[in-house]
């Protein structure tokens, strides 16, 4: 989130599309409810279907399922269309006024310099057109043909009204009213908050669909604002942690990267990431990347790490490629890996095309499964008949597994979606053995080192000098890795403003990341995370909730990456002279010396306004991108491209390239995509509020709520297929399929997409053939191995599916 | 008399007067139906709290689950799509459990001495020892709330918490609800609190906003703020105008008095018929 | 009024037995009202946050015991943590159930072990476990480990076996399971914000 949860009672308009609150953050939903009693919000959701978040709503608006860039775009359409922006807003504070290279184009569904061989983009000509002094040439009237303004209004002029309603079968009246409602948040007294989760995520554009989103808000001058932004209601309660830290294939802490095999040197590495800025007296923030860089090796490897080896720079592993799970599951599927370890993790169920799965997991040699529950990836061997039809006896698998603790065994913090990193203790000890993941970590690494330690092996280095100073080896304390995280002084630092003061004596934890150095005189295990556990203690565990400002920022609660700030971006929420666009808003002012105010300002403290340097500090813009340059697989532009599993059969905006042409799909996988003729209906999946992912199968008070696996259908497809309430049906998709109770309701509607009848076929998922609730299919075995561009999300929200009575 | 920590005002099947000297606050609970997810945190916090689990049913092609109220279930969500104008589909979900009605019908047909009290702070409650699971409460009910247990044969329903209201805490459904369409306080508070909804929902275009609060039971310690106030029979059979039964009445007015003329060994025989045929058959003649 | 004559005789009997039975003195000890003893009164309080989604509501973990020396603390009762600005002590139906996760039968107490083919699950000891895994990790990554790539350049990576972390585990078993994996050299390396 931009913003965070409370932050959301102080908006006027709030819009949930590509997620549902009310259903799966309820207790966050309820400042929704606030922002309608109190601060006579409008709500409106746009969904498939007539969710718990609609049944709320002042107003609801259909959509076929992976069709939101089409409607966003037309959203964006509207608010140029109308004169429905915050010009100051736009002009100061993004790109609309940069010039794009001449050579930058877009026609018939594909931008230039596209290879069909290898699916992807030469990216070069997504660039902004540089003047002689390396900068970015603007032109502040907007008028320059090839200013992103111009270029984006010509990009979604396509997106008229009818255009948006043959694809998203959304009627015009219903698209009319919602973008009404958006653009009375054009003004700056009025913000507008979109809330979204995996609604957008799980689709082949994911990625985009939430950049539409993000430029939706900066036309209407909305990112930075109290009851604005752009928020991610993120799924589990650390997955905004877990990203933060950095535990994905291509990450390392606090969104650094790791480099790439071609970047053997390690100057080059740090020069790409250490940005220029691109606009005169630019922050660029990323110029500190070293600082980062270099404390973080530090943490890790210690006194290993120095200037001459280039801070252990050839320790880190370099990637040919992204090693996402659709990659190594299709890996595992050739027989090419021989362990995993699933830690917390429950890929049979979680992931698409459950058979592929459970054929890959039957290929390792050994699999490790760490959880507090039995789940079904442990028991992917055991054939449960129909729900998991194995030959156990050819499965030659080794399988561990080894019990966890649950939260309320352990000390430690969480963060979640507002960013608020929260400490909490434990309660009781865990059942019979188990133990916290960090000892089971543990346990592994010291008896794979000891091993290392005795035979000497393939490169032992990086194992045999990891930093492990923990009083019980074996036994890490939350306390020990929070504030290893946090980081520290290698050395005495001086004191920046008066060079003959020691700031910080070696040894003591750092206050926060300005004072990271790249001499390796200071070790920071996540530098967005450095505030976290100063000398003072434990930020985490701050349980002061005073509110004084009223809007909702509790800067004494818990600690807020970066450096306790609760809304991003915040200098934008005045304008470009410091004067809050809303003065019953003001997150931060001048006060002559400083920005100071509700909220940790974002920006360097003590640049005065009028300065050239524009909020966005972290771009080296230092504004806002409508236009994303190079930052985006499949274009600068967000452009409607159809799920690889259409109904319609085509894109309506150009015929010749229908779905995300940089997807994530492996051609062995391009032929069990389904067509409509065999597999008309629009499946998509999806949680209900009663369940959590595939736990609470295993808890009772949960399987009370809903005991049994069932899948939902309109009326008209009820009658059509004469399947009654209640009935079992079977889905199919064109991998496998599941059978369940039939829910048939009015709150999934027929629409009409290019002259075609859209039923949707929701799809809960929590069932499976582990747990003490009915056991049931896992829904994954319809869904179709294919990803995002950039993040390589499967899209588990559309592909096709037939239904009847079982 | 032991010390109680809730002032007893009316006890079932009793005739001494309750002490009347203190005047403790009037609660209530209110739901306010426009505001509820049907996320079913108060059925989980009420199963938690009062340690009970309903079985693990089955799926019959809605999302009401547990599907009735039981001894276990003392509160469930009734689910209702409605479309009271075309192309304006409302998903009504109601909240339903025992109201405590000021006018308590199962308490008035109760026979078995303190098995059901009503507290000063209007809370009915039953007191399951005293139970001898005769069923007539049931009849009693004019919202059909409270459940015959197949394990104990005694009647279970809402306590509206009173353990905790007792140590002066709000009922588990009211703290947990996501949303804050449950809401508890004083009646006074909850009637005020229930007009500045409606003022809102009015100004959304419900014209028909307004508070269920039944005269015919005398008031309720539960009360809804329903969209559609003019038609509170779409929220799942809500009754429009709920009154006791007539044979509560008639059992409470006439038929006791004279009855009552007959003591002695005619009394026991028929208690023991009770404890041995009776309850199951007077149920069945209650539905008659 | 609907009553017909065989109502009226049942009410009249059927009700005459209990309240006549009180007068006669059968009544159970005088009615005892008395609402259920309220059952937190002498609890531990540990603050905890939700580990379900990412709203992390704050709870309260009530745990039978007082912290004594000589009690084994067992859960007996989580509900929202009034204080916390985020969830002002509700919580959703999945956060109010959570004492039901804590106790769950399906809770997994001993280190098991399936050995290839088999059709069970054999308990080993701790020690066992990371012995045996420890062994196969490191002949697969002695086997495996590529130092350099056909081009020449150094890349140090461990292709062949991966790991899923898990989304729902705090930043200090994030943070040393990253540094642990990332050490040895995976790449095949994500947790659920991948899905």
């Amino acid at each position: 989130m931009t913003n965070h949860w409370v932050d959301i009672k102080n908006a006027n308009v709030v819009m949930v599309m590509g997620g549902n609150a009310a259903e799966a953050h309820p207790c966050g939903f309820k400042w929704v409810t606030e922002a309608k009693a109190h601060n006579h919000a409008k709500f409106i959701v746009v969904d498939p279907r007539f969710t718990r978040s609609a049944a709320m709503a002042d107003f609801y608006a259909p959509i076929r399922t992976g069709t939101d860039i089409a409607f966003l775009g037309g959203v964006i359409n509207y608010l140029l269309g109308h004169d429905k922006i915050q010009h100051e807003y736009v002009t100061a504070y993004t790109d609309a006024s940069f010039i794009v290279r001449a050579d930058y184009q877009f026609g018939d569904g594909l931008f230039s310099g596209y290879n069909p061989e290898k699916r992807n983009y030469d990216k070069s000509t997504w660039m902004y057109e540089l003047g002689p002094d390396g900068y970015a040439t603007v032109d502040p009237t907007l008028q320059h043909p090839r200013c992103v303004f111009s270029l984006m209004k010509a990009h979604y002029a396509r997106y008229t009204p009818e255009v948006v309603s043959n694809i998203c079968g959304t009627p015009t009246a219903d698209f009319l009213k919602v973008c009404e409602t958006i653009a009375t948040t054009a003004v700056p007294d009025r913000t507008l908050t979109i809330l979204y989760a995996l609604g957008w995520t799980q689709h082949s554009t994911g990625s985009q669909m939430i950049r539409t989103a993000a430029m939706l808000q900066l036309l209407l001058g909305n990112v930075g604002m109290a009851g604005g932004g752009v928020n991610a209601l993120r799924g589990h309660s650390n997955i905004q942690g877990l990203t933060d830290l950095g535990l994905l294939s291509n990450l390392l802490p606090g969104y650094m990267t790791l480099p790439g095999e071609k970047e053997a040197d390690y100057q080059a590495y740090i020069d790409k990431r250490a940005i220029k800025p691109l606009r005169p007296g630019q922050l660029s923030y990323w110029q500190n990347y070293p600082k980062f860089h270099v404390s973080l090796m530090k943490a890790w490897w210690g006194d290993a790490a120095t200037k001459e080896n280039n801070w252990c720079y050839d320790w880190l592993p370099k990637l040919d490629k992204v090693y996402d799970v659709l990659q190594v599951f299709d890996l595992m599927h050739q027989g090419k890996m021989n362990g995993y370890f699933c830690q917390g993790f429950n890929p049979l169920a979680a992931f698409p095309n459950k058979a592929k799965i459970g054929g890959a997991l039957a290929k390792l040699k050994y699999l490790v499964v760490i959880d507090p529950l039995a789940t079904d990836t442990s028991c992917f061997w055991e054939n449960h008949a129909e729900f998991n039809e194995v030959d156990t006896a050819k499965i030659k698998t080794e399988v561990f597994r080894l019990p966890s603790t649950c939260f309320a065994e352990e000390d430690g913090s969480l963060t979640n979606s507002g960013r608020w990193l929260q400490w909490h203790w434990k309660g009781a000890n865990p059942p019979g053995e188990a133990k916290p993941d960090a000892e089971i970590m543990a346990g592994l690494f010291l008896r794979l080192r000891d091993l290392y330690r005795k035979e000497g092996g393939a490169f032992p280095d990086p194992i045999l000098n990891l930093t492990w100073a923990h009083k019980i080896p074996l036994a890490p304390s939350p306390e020990e890795l929070a504030r290893e995280y946090n980081g520290r002084a290698l050395a005495d630092l001086a004191d920046p403003k008066d060079p003959t003061k020691v700031a910080l004596k070696a040894g003591q934890q750092l206050d926060g990341f300005a004072q990271l150095k790249d001499d390796g005189s200071t070790a920071c295990g996540c530098w967005i995370f450095s505030g976290a556990w100063t000398e003072k203690g434990n930020a985490m565990a701050r349980r002061d909730n005073a509110d004084p400002s009223g809007l909702g920022n509790t800067l004494g609660w818990a600690f807020s990456w970066p450096a306790n700030r609760r809304i991003l971006y915040n200098r934008a929420s005045a304008d470009p002279a410091g004067k809050p666009w809303d003065p019953n808003r003001k997150l931060i002012g001048w006060d002559g010396v400083k920005w100071a105010g509700a909220d940790v300002p974002d920006f360097k403290a003590d640049v005065p306004p009028g300065d050239p340097m524009s909020p966005f500090i972290m771009n080296p813009e230092g504004v806002a991108r409508l236009f994303a340059v190079d930052k985006m697989a499949e274009g600068p532009f967000p452009e409607h491209y159809e799920p690889f599993e259409t109904p319609i059969d085509t894109n309506p905006l150009h015929p010749k390239v229908v779905s995300n042409p940089a997807a994530r799909v492996f051609r062995n996988d391009l032929e069990a995509f389904g067509k409509a003729k065999d597999f008309p209906y629009a499946g998509t999946t999806y949680r209900l509020t009663e369940h959590f992912h595939y736990w609470t199968k295993h808890v009772k008070l949960s399987a009370i709520l809903q005991p049994e696996q069932f899948v939902e259908i309109g009326e008209e497809l009820a009658k059509e297929k004469g399947i009654k309430a209640g009935d079992r049906v079977t889905v199919r998709s064109n991998r496998g399929h599941i059978k369940a109770v039939a829910v048939v309701t009015k709150r999934l509607k027929m629409l009409t997409s290019n002259g075609r009848k859209i039923h949707h076929v929701g799809i809960p998922i929590h069932w499976g053939f582990k747990g003490i609730a009915k056991n049931g299919y896992i829904a994954n075995t319809l869904t179709p191995f294919v990803g995002d561009a950039n993040v390589q999300t499967p899209e588990f929200k559309s592909f096709l599916v037939d239904i009847e009575k079982a | 008399m032991p010390l109680q920590s809730l002032d007893i005002t009316r006890r079932s099947a009793t005739t001494t007067p309750s002490p009347g000297e203190r005047q403790t606050m009037e609660v209530a609970k209110l739901i306010d139906v426009s505001k509820c997810i049907g996320c079913k945190a108060c059925q989980v916090a009420c199963m938690e709290w009062n340690d009970t689990r309903d079985e693990i049913g089955t799926n019959t092609g809605v999302y009401d689950n547990p599907r009735d109220l039981t001894e276990a279930s003392w509160t469930v969500m009734r689910y209702s799509e409605v479309e009271l104008e075309p192309n304006r589909l409302e998903w009504l979900i109601r909240k339903d459990g025992c109201m405590h009605c000021a006018d308590p019908g199962c308490l008035k047909a109760c026979p078995a001495p303190g098995a059901i009290v009503q507290y000063g702070n209007g809370i009915v409650d039953f007191h399951e020892e005293n139970c001898i699971g005769c069923g007539y409460c049931i009849s009693g009910c004019p919202f059909d709330i409270p459940r015959i247990s197949k394990k104990d044969g005694k009647v279970y329903k809402c306590t509206l918490c009173s353990d905790r209201v007792a140590v002066g805490l709000e009922p588990a459904c009211i703290k947990t609800c996501p949303t804050g369409a449950l809401v508890f306080g004083s009646k006074e508070d909850m009637v005020r609190h229930a007009n500045e909804r409606i003022a809102d929902l009015n100004q959304r275009g419900y014209r028909n906003a307004g508070l269920y609060d039944p005269p015919g039971v005398g008031g309720t310690h539960v009360m809804y703020v329903l969209q559609h106030a003019d038609k509170p029979e779409i929220y799942h059979g809500l009754p429009k105008d709920p009154h006791i039964s007539p044979l509560v009445s008639l059992w409470k007015g006439v038929a006791k008095p004279i009855a009552s003329l007959g003591l002695g060994v005619m009394a026991l025989v028929g208690f023991f018929h009770y404890v041995t045929v009776g309850p199951n058959e007077v149920e069945e003649s209650g539905e008659e | 009024m609907h009553v017909t004559r065989r109502q009226f005789f049942r009410v009249c009997a059927g009700g005459m037995g209990t309240s006549t039975l009180a007068a006669l003195g059968f009544s159970p000890a005088e009615a005892l009202a008395e609402v259920r003893q309220f059952k937190l009164l002498r609890t531990a309080e540990a603050r905890n946050t939700c580990p379900y989604c990412s709203v992390s509501c704050g709870l309260i973990l009530y745990s039978l015991g007082d912290n004594a020396k000589n009690a084994e603390r067992s859960i007996v009762h989580i509900e929202g943590d009034p204080d916390h600005p985020v969830n002002r002590g509700t919580l959703c139906p999945k956060g109010a159930g959570l004492l039901d996760f804590v106790h769950s039968p399906n809770r997994l107490k001993y280190p098991e072990y399936r050995a290839p083919g088999s059709n069970e699950w054999k308990r080993l000891s701790w020690d066992d476990a990371f012995n045996r895994i420890a062994r196969l990790m490191k002949d697969d990554r002695d086997k495996n480990f590529i130092a350099r790539n056909a081009e020449g350049a150094t890349v140090n990576r461990w292709l062949s076996t991966g790991f899923l972390a898990a989304s729902a585990s705090s930043n200090e078993t994030g943070y040393i399971t990253h540094k642990v994996v990332r050490s040895s050299g995976m790449l095949a390396f994500d947790n659920q914000a991948r899905v």
